[in-house]
Formats: structure tokens, C-alpha cells, sequence
């Protein structure tokens, strides 16, 4: 039977168009039960005797309507909720409403164990509905999900009269229409709740229950129309929502105002309008008497005053909650106010819609405070919600379970966050563990990073080989690959590493010169390009390292073995040739798929040690020279082309063998042979760029890092000017020439913490589409070359998958490839997620590395050299380079951290000691100065101090299970009065570094009274609030 | 699809869409057809065996097939006027002339010509099929001396699963689609013609599905067909 739908549509150009559609109905769409006889069905997905609820007499299959899915996904998702009937209907809204959410849906549904039913009742005879005369679709489709219920009803009566079906909704109107037909109906509360199961309960989002009936504090929202209007017309301005990472009441979005690339400041609670990190919203300008001209903390002074007010008002916990804003805009004035003073004033704005949100689930914890009953009561109450990452809100969610969830780390996702409420309301959806465990810290550093962590689907290990650890390179794969299983080939790597992606041979050619190869693991050889491994892998992006463990790209039977270049097997793999000359200069290059069978598997030591070792006269060693000799003339041509020589003060940790708690620390060492290897993956990775460039000109997967701006370098100009160095960054040659002059002889480490504060001048390189722009911009500044990729590490990075592809294709006429090559829209979109990922990767990496600096610091207090790298108005950063560590030393004052912001804002603080100079950017003492006279103490950048390192446990959100420790440092010299504490370990002793665990128990005798006022942060901040309210 | 097993408009992938014809729906014309394939829909018309309008064309031992093809500027949702010479125009008319040069028995009609017009007038995708589809069922009409039918169908790889005959939406979105004209008893192609990248493995099950609708085409051609020839018996029996 065949319909017609027809409707009218808008185009972008503005043209009315009318379309019109053919809609077959059919007879043949199954019900999917198992034993049903009635349709001729080749895969039943539904279960003959379904679950059971104690609301129904009979067992029964769930019809949930659309909200449901919007709404209560988390709840759907549970293991719980099993056999479902997905309509079309529903299906096609979630899929209109919204792409995430349809893609779990999706993803529940190819869940065999979940089974959950698509049946299509838009094509089924006898369920479509056409639309009424004055029926709105929402009722129409409410309509078809009833038709397709009560056939439903009546098919599986006629099958088997114990089974039935029962519809889920939360709308009374469409319940009370449902029932009015005879059907069963029920909202997802009463159904859950007859569940009798906690866990799920408090899952389900409840936007009425959380109402605590306050005023409305927040503008509504403007409609879309409204937006998209005011946007074109230039009235409103769109952009991504970030929020600063220290101030979750300030952010900004990037946008053009006036032709102009600029920042709109978005400042306080209410021009913030309940946008969250991330979303994608609509601002409007204020008038420009209200600009800001120093982003500065006053503003949010302001707010919280008046906050504090209503609070006292306000419920006890929500007070309670808000008062905890304090030490977390505090804390981070002080880095605020540090930014240079701005001439032209900041455009500030407000936030009128939100065009798209960005809500995700999130980790943190429970505040303690906002916990009121007493233990052991499951009477559902409201608790605020602490995420780890400092740029969202508190989240206010219902929970049974309070006291079970304090100390722990816990997942929850927002519902919404209507005008009355201060902050949004969310729901529960998981423990993660104990806070402070070391598993469940990983285990939220990597969401809080949005590492994907999970583990391989079935779908995607069905796809790897299926002689799984047996597989072997058979004749087949000779095919279209050259045979170099008789070259000398090793690989180089650091000590434990299993997934080598990378291996290298040299040999000396008749004429002279050299032919040198590089082999990459033939990744793309088993991940096809488009199948769920690839799509998963795309996904990850890149393999992510942490100190204790690794989330791997691939499956570790491709990553660790059948990929990874092991040594005596044999192994595919992606070979890169060039012929050099006696010079290291390229005379020519070609690519190929290969088998080879490497050699020899070294440690960066092991093949330092063989070029050492002149005994040593076999082929691989004799090629591991020539290889150094090569990779000398090549890294001195780079470093001559003006490639730069930088520095990170990256630390290894040893970890205990059982408890993999760390027990030593080192800084990373660099050996010749590490060179060795780094200069011919450069080379190998500049020559395939250009090839893919030349195959692909639009649409080559390409790297580039831009030239930094010169306000990147003017603090350290004009810090190491005092020191009679000069820094010349207009070209990286240039710069690369002043970092190798900036020597101090007295002071030996002067030169790294250079190269690591340059570092940190530079932008970050990303990965482009080569058509998105032109050729001037594909520079790579830190390397100083004009084109760059990624090629040689397959395993772990997704981008060199795709690399491997795009060569392939451009050395093999016979490869067949569509638009995952081409289509520069495509490839845009994919190196935006892979630069996401890897900018993501690296700071969960880093994150990491600080949880274990925090591990290994527990109950040990340490006294170490530092050097000052960064000066804030009344702090300053000290690096450790011993543990690559940095921390904050605060300059007004010894008082406890907690409060330490009061000292600006109430008069009855400890005024600050020193004072930050603008003109020396240094912070001095108050002391009045006669003219030339230099202050009595001052703090410089570079200057060396010694600092005393230990963990702070001022924990917010009440004690244990709040934040994350943090790492305090006290100055011990030079000496200042008020700031410096006395050292608890003799400096001269030599063995100083021994005492730990005595020091500690020393501090906590000492009884320094900082540690007694931070026990109980919430009465000094009363204290000091009335205090300025007066 | 993955999730249902059915296709945007309701079709299983290997489904084609309704097609009605009639013939002889011209006066004028020595035969004519109208063909619908779902919303595409198509009028054809065939002049002839006739003189040839230009002696310089004339063959002196067989007809020469001419062939004109036309969209109508209101056949899609945004109207649009096409020049008559417009290069996608001829080539179209190129194809539907070249599908049927090895059917017609053009030795039969020496020193004449047989003009195919086709005028479509709604667009729904898969306009050469139609054209091809709806030109075999007037020279039919026409009486022509025809060796076989030429039945037409095209298959596409939409959302990496192949399916046949498809429509206009299935057609927009970036897919690789052939369309085949062939003659079903002797199962002899006469066009393959295909404007996009297709993985080589992947032709051969296109190919062997659009055969599978040329052949279901072929059916519903000739029952309009024997219909048609019946319903005429009966009106001379009369």
C-alpha cells in the first residue's frame, strides 16, 4: 500500500519548497517475539517470557515514548530494563531531538543482551496513522505510539494471553488517553520505584521534585527563532562557551565583533544564564560603560556578597553550598589579577540563549555539607554536587543514598536547570570508588579528560585476525609488498615497551652511498578503513599513557603483537627508503608495503651501550653507527635550519612492583641513541608528508605549529633582560641561536628552565586538513620545516592510520579508496577530534603524573632547590626541577590558604608582605625605599629558592573525599619575615632527603595553627563574611 | 536502515517502487506510453518508422534512431528551465539511444527514421530508467520490430547496503549508483552507465541485483503489454 507525505520546507537560501515523499506501508514488518508463529521473522530479538513487574499481573514488553529517551537514558541504559519495543516514531524524534542520545539508543539496540525492538510502525498497515486536521504532530505522534501499543496488545494476546504490553510515559495526558483505550500505561517513576532498586531510582532525573520553590534568579532564555534572527542581523553573537579554568562565574566566548577577532567576556551568574562549559549560546554585548578594563575578581566580589545575603535567607544547604564559592574564586584572583593590565577595554557580554548544550556526564564528589539527615536514612534528599573539573557549576541532585556517596567518587549527568534554581539539576548515575584510592583517581582523571576507556567492544574484536596470537605472514601477504626479511633490521625504544611501531636498517650502497629504511608497523594492513575497529580507533584518536597504566587505540593483540615490530618474527610493515649520501643528504625516496623480520629489539641504553662497546663488530651494531653518524649530520643540518632545541621537565616514576605505588622519582634521561631514532622518524614523516600533499592537495592529513605571537614572549623578554640575555623569537632560527647563547656559567640548570619557559611561549601544533589552509600556514615552527605529518607511530595515534592510507593510495594506483581520503570536510572534522584527543590525552597524561607526585609525596615533607617561573600578583610559582614539579608560594602572609583571599577583601586581613612591582614584574617588600635603594627582599623571576614541599590537606567540600590534594610549598630561602617557614630538616644535613615520615609526624606536632583553622574553613569564612557585611 | 532492515520510504533494499503504465495514451503519436516509477513519472512518444527530416542523415539500408529527451521545468520541487541544449540533456537522449540501437531491427525500415521522444514530468530519481522503461513500452506500441524488451534499473550502494531502483533522497547522499539497461531473455546488457567511484568488488553484486530488477521490470512491461494487445482483441472480436 503506498501514502504519500507531503509537506512544505524551507531551504537555507530561503525558498519555499514543497516535497513530497512516497511512504510504502507493509504487511510484512515482524513483532520480533520469539515463539510468535504468526510472523515470519528470521530473528526474534524479543524473549518469549519477558520480565516481570509488580505493578502488572503479567510479564510484559515496555513501549517507552520519546521522553522517556530524552529524558531517563541513563535509567534505559541499565541492565535492568530489558526486552523494549523502540517505535519508529520515537526513534525518528530522539534522532530529530537529539544526535547523542540517539546514538546510545542506537548503541542499546545492537546490544543483543539488552534486547530492545525497532519495529517500524510508520510502514506497518496496520498501525500508521495520518495526521488529523488540527492535530499537532507531538499529538499525532503520541497517537501512533498508542495505535502501535494496543496492536501490539492485541497481536501478542492472540499468541500467548500471559504476555502483554505495557506503554511508558511521563505525560498524564497521553496516560489518562492510553487508559481511556484499554491499554496498560505507566510513568517511568511508579515502574521503577515497584523495581524496588536504589541504584535506579536515584538514576531517574526528576526536574519537579528539586524545585525548592525560590524566586527566579535567572532571564529566560530567547526562543530559537528569536536567536537565529538576532544572530544574522549581527545583534547577537554565537560561539563555544569556555569558562575559565579558575573562575567557574567568568567565561568567554571567540567570536568577531565589528570585523575584529575578539574575546566577549562573559561575567557573573547572571549574564552567565545557566550556560555551562562547552555550550554553544548567543551573547549579547553590554553597553561599553560596562566593560571591564582588567579582568580582575571584583565583579565576583560583588556577586558573592549578594549571594551571601540571599543565602542567609535561603535553605541551610543550599547556604552552606554557596558559601563554599568562596575559596574557589579567591584562591584564583590571585592568577587572575596577575594578567597584564588591558588598555582598550574587555567587550563584556550576556548570554541571552543557548543555541546547543554541552551536558555530559560528570565526576566529583558529594559536599558534605549539603548533607543533613542522619546516617543510615534513605529518605531521598537534595545534595550539591562538586565536579573535579572547576569549570562547572555545582549540581544539585536527589539521592537515597547520601551518606553512601560521601568519600566516594561519583558520576552525575545534568537534566536541566530551570529559572528558579541556582544550579542545575541532575541525577546520580554512578560510583566510581573510594576518593584517594589510586584507581579511582585514574579512573576520573580519565573522564575528567574524556579519555574513552571502555573496553573493545565483541564487535570489534570479532574483526581482529582469527588466528588470533597464531597469525603469521603467510605468502599471500607477499603480494604487492617487497620482501626485506633479509635486511638488518632493529628496532630502538625505551625499556618496557611492548607496542613498536618502529624499526630502522642501513646499507651501505656500491656507489658510496647509503640506503636507509625506516619500517612502520602496517596498522592499516588489519584496521579497514570504515569497519567498527576503525570507527572505534578514530573514535580514541590516540593511545593514552599514564604513569601506572595505558589506554590502548587498538586492541592489544594488534598494538602489542601482531602490529608491534618484535624481533626474529616476521612482520608487515610500511618501509620508507631513501638513499643518502655520504652527507645525510636525501638523493632520492620511495615508499612500499614490506615483510620484514627484525633483528634485533634494544633499549635507547642497549644500543647506546653497542655503539660504545668496540668489541661489539656485528652487522646491526656496525648499522646502529652508521645510523648515529647519519642522524649527527641530519640533526645538525636541522638544528642549522633554526629547528629548536626545547625542554620539558618530564619525571619517570619507579612504581612498586605489587601496589604500583611510587616509590622513586627521576627525571627522564636522554640518550644519543633517543636522537638517533627522533631524527629519522622526522625525516621519514617530512618525506611522506610531502607525498600525500602532492597525491591529496585537498584533503592531506598534514601537522603544522604556528608561529608564536610576539606577546607570547614579552614577560620572559623582559625577565631575562635583567639578566643581560636577550631573546630574538622572529624567527625560530633565531630563537633557536639566543636559547644556545643564554648561558650562565654559575648556574648550570639557567639554560633548561629557558628552553622550558619558551616552551610554554609556543602554540600548540595540530593537525590539519591540507585544503583548510594555505601553503604559508602549513609551516611547522618548532621543527622548522614547511610541511609536516605524522606517519610513524600507527599504533598509538589514528592520525598516522590515516596517513598510512593516504600513502598507500598515493603510491598504489591499484588502491581503491573513497571519500574518507578525499572529502576535505571530512578530514577537517576528524583532525578537530584528533586534536581534542591528544590535547586531552596529554593533560590526563599530566594529570597523572601529578597524582603520583601527590602518592609519593604523602606523609613526607620534602625540602628541594626551586626556581621561580612565574610571579602572580601575591604568589609565585616555584618549579622543583628535581621532581618536575611546580607549586604556589603565597606572598601575603603565613595564613591558612582557605581564607587567604579575605586579605583583599576585608581590611581586617594580614596585610600582604610583598607587593607586586609592575615595572620589574617582581615582588617586593613594603619597606618605604629611599631613591636607587633596593628593597630588602624581592622576588624575581629565575631567582633560586628553596622551598619546602608537602601535601596539603585543606580539602574542600569538608575534609576527606573532597577535592583533590594539593601540593604545598613553603619558601625557606632567602628568608622573608611572615612568609618564609623554618625548615624542619637541617639544610646543611646532606641526608636531608632521608627523614619523611618523621618530618611529618614533626609538622603535625609542631602545631602550626594555619593546620587547626583550615580543620574547619566554613567557620572562619562566617566569621570574615559578617565582618565585611558590617 | 541497519536498525530496521527498511529503507527511508518503507522498501526493502532489493524492493522496487510502483510502477504503473498504460500505452497508447497519444493520438497523435504511432505509439506512446506513460510510465510512473513511485513519484518519478514519464511520458514517451515514437514517431514513425518515417521519411527522415534531413536527406543527409538517411541510411540507405536501415532506419536511424533519433532520439529526444526533455525534463519538464515543473518536474521538481524548485522549478527549473533546461535549454534544449543542454549537455546533460544530450547525453541522456545519447543513452536511450544507444540502449536501444542493437533491439530495434532497423534493417526492416530502410532509408527511414523513428523518433523517441520522452518528456519527463515529475522527478523522483532514476529518470534514464524510467525513460528507458517507458521508451520500450511506445515503440511496443508502435509496432516497431523489436529483438527483446530493454528493461532498465538502477542499484546503489546507500548506507553500505546495496539496494535497487532508488529514489530521489537515496540518490543525493553522496552514492555510487549504476544503472543498467538489458535484454531479459538473453540476459545482454546494452548500458552500464555509472558517474561515481565504486570499489570494483562491489560492482558485481550491484550488477547482479539491478538484473534482478531489470527482471521484475521486464514483468510488469509486459502485463501492461498482453493487457493492452488483449484488451484490443477483444475490441476487434467486437
Amino acid at each position: 500500500m503506498l501514502r504519500q507525505k507531503q509537506f512544505v520546507k524551507k531551504t537555507k537560501s530561503g525558498k519555499v519548497l514543497k516535497v513530497v515523499k512516497e511512504h510504502y506501508l507493509r504487511d510484512d514488518i515482524w513483532c520480533s517475539v520469539e515463539t510468535c508463529k504468526a510472523c515470519d521473522q528470521t530473528e526474534a530479538v524479543l524473549t518469549a517470557t519477558p520480565s516481570i513487574n509488580k505493578l502488572f499481573s503479567l510479564p510484559h514488553y515496555i513501549i517507552p515514548d520519546t521522553n522517556i529517551f530524552m529524558n531517563q537514558i541513563d535509567v534505559m541504559e541499565k541492565s535492568q530494563i530489558t526486552n523494549v519495543i523502540v517505535l519508529q516514531t520515537v526513534l525518528e524524534e530522539v534522532k530529530h531531538l537529539s544526535l547523542p542520545i540517539h546514538k546510545r539508543v542506537r548503541d542499546m539496540i545492537s546490544n543483543k543482551e539488552k534486547r530492545f525492538f525497532v519495529f517500524s510502525n510508520e510502514h506497518h498497515r496496520e498501525t500508521f496513522i495520518e495526521k488529523l486536521k488540527d492535530e499537532t504532530p507531538n499529538d499525532r505522534n503520541d497517537r501512533a505510539i498508542r495505535v502501535a501499543t494496543k496492536w501490539y496488545g492485541n497481536h501478542i494476546k492472540n499468541l500467548n494471553p500471559k504476555v502483554s504490553v505495557v506503554m511508558m510515559t511521563d505525560d498524564v495526558a497521553n496516560r489518562a488517553k492510553a487508559e481511556a483505550d484499554g491499554l496498560q500505561a505507566v510513568s517511568v517513576r511508579r515502574y521503577i520505584e515497584a523495581l524496588e532498586d536504589d541504584d535506579l531510582l536515584d538514576m531517574m532525573s526528576d526536574v519537579k521534585g528539586l524545585d525548592d520553590g525560590q524566586q527566579t534568579i535567572y532571564e529566560e532564555h530567547l526562543s530559537p527563532a528569536h536567536l537565529s534572527g538576532g544572530i544574522k542581523s549581527g545583534k547577537y553573537y554565537q560561539g563555544k562557551l569556555s569558562i575559565s579554568g579558575h573562575n567557574y562565574l567568568e567565561g568567554s566566548i571567540f567570536t568577531k565583533v565589528d570585523g575584529v577577532e575578539n574575546t566577549i567576556l562573559i561575567v557573573g551568574r547572571e549574564h552567565l544564564n545557566r550556560a555551562v562549559d562547552g555550550d554553544i549560546i548567543a551573547v549579547e554585548l553590554l553597553p561599553k560603560s560596562e566593560w571591564r578594563r582588567t579582568p580582575t575578581g571584583v565583579v565576583i566580589d560583588e556577586e558573592e556578597e549578594k549571594e551571601e545575603e540571599e543565602n542567609l535567607k535561603a535553605e541551610q544547604a543550599a547556604a552552606a553550598a554557596a558559601n563554599e564559592d568562596k575559596p574557589m574564586t579567591d584562591a584564583t584572583k590571585s592568577t587572575t589579577d596577575e594578567e597584564s593590565k588591558l588598555d582598550t577595554p574587555q567587550p563584556c557580554g550576556k548570554i541571552v540563549g543557548i543555541i546547543r548544550r554541552n551536558w555530559r556526564q560528570y565526576c566529583g564528589f558529594v559536599d558534605r555539607k549539603s548533607v543533613h539527615t542522619t546516617p543510615g536514612s534513605t529518605a531521598p534528599i537534595n545534595v550539591l554536587f562538586y565536579a573535579m573539573e572547576s569549570k562547572i557549576p555545582k549540581i544539585k541532585f536527589r539521592t537515597r543514598q547520601a551518606h553512601n556517596l560521601l568519600g566516594k567518587r561519583v558520576i552525575v549527568s545534568i537534566d536541566s536547570w530551570p529559572r528558579t534554581s541556582r544550579y542545575p539539576i541532575g541525577h546520580f548515575i554512578r560510583v566510581l570508588g573510594d576518593a584517594g584510592d589510586k584507581s579511582t583517581e585514574t579512573e576520573v582523571l580519565l573522564l575528567e579528560h574524556d579519555v574513552p576507556f571502555h573496553e573493545f567492544s565483541k564487535q570489534v574484536l570479532s574483526l581482529l585476525p582469527e588466528e588470533g596470537e597464531n597469525w603469521v605472514v603467510k605468502p599471500e601477504h607477499f603480494a604487492g609488498r617487497e620482501d626485506f626479511r633479509s635486511l638488518n633490521v632493529c628496532s630502538i625504544d625505551p625499556p618496557g615497551c611492548t607496542d613498536i611501531d618502529d624499526a630502522l636498517h642501513v646499507t651501505p650502497l656500491p656507489n658510496g652511498n647509503y640506503q636507509v629504511g625506516v619500517h612502520i608497523a602496517d596498522v592499516t594492513h588489519f584496521v579497514k578503513a570504515g569497519n567498527v575497529m576503525d570507527q572505534e580507533a578514530a573514535s580514541r584518536g590516540t593511545t593514552v599513557y599514564l604513569v601506572d597504566k595505558r589506554i590502548d587505540m587498538l586492541p592489544s593483540l594488534l598494538g602489542t603483537n601482531l602490529c608491534s615490530l618484535r624481533s626474529n618474527v616476521e612482520r608487515l610493515s610500511f618501509s620508507c627508503i631513501w638513499e643518502l649520501n655520504e652527507e645525510a643528504e636525501i638523493v632520492n625516496v620511495r615508499f612500499t608495503k614490506s615483510v620484514i623480520a627484525s633483528k634485533a629489539s634494544l633499549t635507547y641504553e642497549e644500543a647506546q651501550n653497542r655503539i660504545d662497546d668496540e668489541r661489539m663488530q656485528d652487522d646491526v651494531t656496525k648499522g646502529i653507527r652508521t645510523l648515529n653518524m647519519l642522524a649527527k649530520k641530519l640533526k645538525k643540518r636541522r638544528l642549522d635550519m633554526g629547528a629548536l632545541t626545547l625542554a620539558s621537565p618530564e619525571v619517570r616514576f619507579s612504581l612498586e612492583r605489587d601496589t604500583q605505588d611510587p616509590v622513586d622519582v627521576e627525571m627522564k634521561e636522554l640518550k644519543e641513541t633517543n636522537a638517533l631514532v627522533e631524527e629519522f622518524m622526522l625525516l621519514a614523516n617530512i618525506s611522506v608528508a610531502g607525498k600525500i600533499y602532492e597525491k591529496f592537495p585537498n584533503s592531506a592529513m598534514l601537522r603544522c605549529h604556528p608561529t608564536p605571537p610576539a606577546v607570547n614572549f614579552e614577560k620572559l623578554e623582559k625577565a631575562v633582560a635583567r639578566l643581560g640575555i636577550t631573546i630574538d623569537h622572529s624567527t625560530s632560527k633565531t630563537l633557536s641561536d639566543s636559547l644556545d647563547n643564554a648561558v650562565i656559567p654559575e648556574e648550570p640548570y639557567f639554560n633548561k628552565l629557558l628552553r622550558i619557559m619558551t616552551t610554554r611561549c609556543m602554540m600548540q601544533a595540530l593537525y590539519f586538513c591540507s585544503g583548510s589552509k594555505t601553503e604559508a600556514e602549513f609551516r611547522h615552527y618548532g621543527l622548522a620545516t614547511n610541511i609536516y605529518t605524522h606517519f610513524t607511530s600507527p599504533i598509538r595515534r589514528y592520525s598516522d592510520v590515516m596517513v598510512h592510507r593516504q600513502l598507500h593510495a598515493a603510491i598504489d594506483p591499484n588502491v581503491t579508496y573513497g571519500g574518507e581520503l578525499t572529502d576535505k570536510d571530512n578530514m577537517d572534522e576528524l583532525c578537530g577530534v584528533l586534536n581534542h584527543r591528544n590535547r586531552m590525552a596529554q593533560q590526563a597524561g599530566r594529570s597523572s603524573v601529578e597524582l603520583f607526585t601527590h602518592l609519593f609525596f604523602k606523609n613526607k615533607v620534602e625540602e628541594e632547590e626551586g626556581y621561580v617561573i612565574r610571579i602572580l600578583k601575591n604568589a609565585f610559582i616555584v618549579l622543583v626541577p628535581k621532581y618536575g614539579i611546580e607549586g604556589i608560594v603565597y606572598a601575603s602572609a603565613k595564613t591558612p590558604r582557605s581564607t587567604s583571599g579575605d586579605s583583599s577583601s576585608s581590611a581586617a586581613a594580614p596585610h600582604p608582605i610583598l607587593v607586586y612591582n609592575p615595572e620589574t614584574d617582581s615582588l617586593q617588600s613594603t619597606e618605604p625605599l629611599a631613591e636607587g635603594q633596593t628593597p630588602k627582599s624581592q622576588i624575581q623571576l629565575f631567582q633560586k629558592v628553596m622551598v619546602q614541599i608537602s601535601i596539603d590537606d585543606d580539602l574542600k567540600g569538608g575534609g576527606e573525599g573532597g577535592m583533590r590534594q594539593k601540593l604545598k610549598m613553603d619558601l625557606l630561602k632567602p628568608w622573608i619575615e611572615g612568609i618564609s617557614v623554618h625548615g624542619i630538616c637541617n639544610k646543611d644535613d646532606p641526608e636531608a632527603h632521608a627523614c619523611t615520615a618523621t618530618a611529618a609526624a614533626a609538622a603535625a606536632a609542631n602545631g602550626d595553627d594555619s593546620v587547626k583553622k583550615r580543620e574547619n574553613p566554613e567557620v572562619a569564612q562566617r566569621g570574615s563574611s559578617k565582618r565585611s557585611k558590617a | 536502515m541497519a536498525l530496521t532492515g527498511l529503507r527511508i520510504d518503507g522498501r526493502r533494499p532489493g524492493e522496487l517502487r510502483k510502477i504503473t503504465s498504460t500505452t497508447s495514451v497519444l493520438s497523435q503519436a504511432d505509439g506512446s506510453a506513460y510510465l510512473e516509477h513511485g513519484n518519478t513519472k514519464v511520458l514517451a512518444a515514437v514517431y514513425g518508422p518515417r521519411e527522415a527530416r534531413h536527406r543527409a542523415l538517411v541510411v540507405h539500408d536501415r532506419a536511424i534512431l533519433n532520439v529526444e529527451f526533455n525534463v519538464a521545468p515543473f518536474s521538481t520541487g524548485e522549478r527549473r528551465r533546461r535549454t534544449k541544449n543542454d549537455k546533460r540533456l544530450l547525453e541522456m537522449a545519447s543513452f536511450i539511444k544507444q540502449s536501444f540501437e542493437p533491439v530495434v531491427i532497423a534493417a526492416l525500415y530502410p532509408r527511414s527514421q523513428i523518433d523517441i521522444y520522452l518528456q519527463i514530468i515529475q522527478q523522483d530519481g532514476g529518470i534514464l530508467q524510467a525513460c528507458i522503461n517507458a521508451a520500450t513500452l511506445a515503440l511496443i506500441d508502435a509496432g516497431i520490430a523489436m529483438t527483446d524488451y530493454v528493461c532498465a534499473c538502477t542499484a546503489g550502494w546507500v548506507e553500505r547496503e546495496a539496494v535497487i531502483d532508488l529514489n530521489h533522497i537515496e540518490e543525493s547522499s553522496d552514492t555510487s549508483e549504476v544503472t543498467i539497461a538489458m535484454l531479459p531473455k538473453s540476459n545482454k546488457v546494452t548500458l552500464a552507465q555509472m558517474e561515481s567511484r565504486l570499489h570494483v568488488d562491489k560492482l558485481e553484486e550491484l550488477l547482479s541485483l539491478a538484473s534482478e530488477g531489470c527482471k521484475q521490470i521486464h514483468q510488469v512491461l509486459d502485463k501492461t503489454i498482453r493487457d493492452r494487445a488483449e484488451d484490443l482483441a477483444q475490441k476487434m472480436a467486437v
